[in-house]
């Protein structure tokens, strides 16, 4: 993103910058910028307050004004947050003769639905199965942990790509589950951590690693600290 | 916020690609600019073509588009805060506020979603694709440039 705003800037475009991770932006000097020490993924700081979100950018537009730069400044305020796994149910053993995740998987679809129709159909389900054929790429990564290679068990897509689909799948169906917005970590955690499925993308990861499949293929099947 | 803090520190160890000197265009008066989100958070529309890994393209967003997708390979941040809010990290409705009460000129019509997750030296987005999305942006009567990461 840095280096967007130098090229930009270079072709007659003022730029601000709002930074995730200072010191890259200290190494990399972009001509405007603001750093918020707020959860990675909310650069704006918090989901569904307009007052912080305009207190964000007018900081950040203010910094236009400066005659010269580079300038970096600093937001205020650091937002904490707890990783403690979200309090959310999950739904009782159905089907016996399937694995417990695509089970659990299976029962989640509804909740999923409300909570995507609550956002107009707004969804990040998709990138190799949509929301229907979760429990498919479940069982595939089931089988992955037991011991079948990650390119024989059925995946539509790569697993990184799959593991995404079920995490948001998941994630998604949690805030209908919940009445408060969750803590940034909470939701992640109760995935890897709570969930029958989460687990099984785990063990799967660790099944690939533990095959010698190369890293690319697995690593970012999870956040680097899982 | 253990978690953050270890990616926030990985990332701060990754390469980066160097710049000598801070290129610099002074903007015209806020109340005046056309202002444009551009995001490295890899969004695109449902039918937009998804970003595939160290994707060096950018898709375009119209004004208008609310149903978005979010298509970035990187699994180190959280992505509830984008399910519940799109503007937190595409901030278009703050903007059009922002437009509507003068504090900025307008709102430009397009908008555009690099993927963050790039290789080291990010040589095909400095040379070619940033420069076409500069002059896309240029073609608009963009100003200001609004850049988000996630």
């Amino acid at each position: 993103m840095c280096a967007l705003a130098h090229v930009f800037e270079a072709h007659g475009l003022a730029t601000v910058a709002l930074v995730a991770v200072r010191p890259v932006a200290e190494r990399m000097h972009p001509p405007r910028a603001l750093y918020g020490e707020f959860p990675l993924g909310r650069p704006l700081g918090v989901p569904g307050d307009a007052a912080f979100q305009h207190d964000v950018l007018r900081r950040a537009f203010a910094l236009l004004e400066r005659p010269e730069g580079p300038v970096l400044e600093d937001h205020p305020e650091v937002i904490e947050f707890s990783e403690t796994p979200l309090a959310c149910s999950l739904p009782p053993r159905y089907d016996p003769d399937v694995p417990e995740a695509v089970d659990e998987a299976r029962a989640l679809r509804d909740a999923y639905e409300r909570s995507r129709a609550a956002r107009d159909g707004r969804t990040s389900v998709g990138r190799v199965a949509e929301a229907a054929a979760v429990p498919d790429l479940v069982a595939a990564f089931v089988a992955i942990a037991e011991g079948t290679p990650w390119d024989q068990a059925g995946l539509p897509g790569d697993p990184i790509s799959a593991a995404h689909d079920v995490r948001t799948y998941y994630e998604e169906a949690a805030l209908d589950l919940v009445d408060v917005s969750p803590d940034p970590g909470a939701a992640e955690a109760w995935f890897y951590e709570s969930t029958a499925g989460g687990r099984a993308v785990l063990a799967a990861r660790k099944a690939m690693q533990d095959a010698g499949v190369p890293f690319a293929f697995w690593f970012y099947m999870a956040r680097a600290t899982r | 916020m253990s978690a953050d803090s270890d990616i926030r520190a990985w990332a701060a160890g990754l390469p980066a690609p160097e710049f000598d000197t801070t290129a610099w265009t002074t903007p015209p008066p806020l109340a005046g600019a056309t202002v444009a989100i551009v995001t490295t958070a890899a969004l695109h529309r449902r039918d937009d073509e998804p970003f595939g890994p160290f994707d060096v393209g950018y898709r375009v967003i119209d004004r208008t588009d609310r149903d978005l997708v979010l298509g970035h390979w990187s699994p180190n941040f959280d992505r509830e805060g984008f399910a519940l809010d799109l503007d937190v990290v595409f901030p278009i409705d703050r903007l059009e506020e922002l437009a509507a009460d003068g504090t900025i000129g307008a709102v430009a019509p397009h908008h555009l979603a690099f993927a963050g997750n790039q290789d080291d030296t990010v040589t095909k987005v400095r040379l070619d694709t940033a420069p076409k999305a500069a002059q896309q942006l240029r073609h608009d009567g963009v100003d200001v440039v609004l850049l988000t990461p996630v």
